[in-house]
């Protein structure tokens, strides 16, 4: 019954993120894509944030957002898995709902 | 008419006439509704701008739609949820914000609070029981 939650705004530009982070149940996944991956930076004023909610919630990164800027997996705050395009649609189909945080 | 009926939600987090989104949001709500689905909206952040009460857009020269979310009880919308801490954030009331009623047919019509605040944790539960979640 649990949400994916989807950012894909920088949380340096746009308060996506934080919304989202305010509003997850314990049990949902938050999937940062486009320029919202920015805020799965190790060492970002977001990576508290983020590590914060890493647990009761899973948080991913898509791969080919990462990798268009010049970002890596051991870039990222730890804990925070990466996915491919695929691994999207795994998290989509395995959640009953998608919220999009624009 | 349709079969299934789901729980759709509309997420709105953005001020009016700076973006064409709440205007969007709107037209993609009367759909939802003419469907005949559970239609209920969710106003978050900047969102809760789009129920300011007294909005006059005459002087910006632009389309004032603030008045359809006074018509959605009509369309069976009775479900408008605020967010107390995007109010307060926004040194906003809820006195601020438009009246918003709708008709109540089991009760002689009795014209009842279409607006309901509730804090982020009672939204993070509303989001969490909506078979769709669309995004404004």
């Amino acid at each position: 019954m649990s949400t994916l939650h989807t950012v894909n705004k920088s949380p340096f530009e746009r308060s996506s993120l934080k919304s989202c982070l305010d509003h997850v149940s314990a049990g949902d996944a938050v999937l940062l894509i486009e320029d919202g991956v920015v805020g799965a930076r190790k060492g970002s004023q977001f990576a508290g944030a983020l590590a914060a909610k890493n647990g009761a919630c899973a948080i991913y990164a898509l791969g080919p957002d990462l990798a268009a800027r010049g970002m890596k997996a051991s870039d990222l705050v730890d804990g925070v898995k990466v996915v491919d395009y695929a691994g999207f649609v795994d998290l989509a189909a395995e959640k009953s709902r998608v919220c999009a945080w624009l | 008419m349709s079969e299934t009926k789901k729980k759709f939600l509309y997420v709105n987090r953005k001020a009016p006439y700076g973006t064409i989104y709440a205007l969007e949001s709107l037209e993609v709500v009367l759909i939802g509704a003419a469907f005949e689905q559970h239609v209920s909206l969710a106003f978050i952040d900047d969102g809760v701008y789009q129920l300011m009460d007294g909005q006059d857009t005459a002087a910006a020269g632009m389309k004032n739609f603030s008045k359809t979310y006074k018509a959605l009880g009509d369309y069976e919308v009775r479900k408008l949820y605020v967010e107390r801490e995007s109010l307060d954030e926004r040194g906003l009331k809820v006195e601020n914000l438009m009246p918003v009623t709708y008709e109540d047919e089991d009760d002689d019509y009795a014209e009842k609070p279409s607006l309901i605040v509730v804090d982020r944790a009672e939204m993070s539960k509303i989001i969490a029981a909506q078979d769709v979640v669309l995004s404004f």
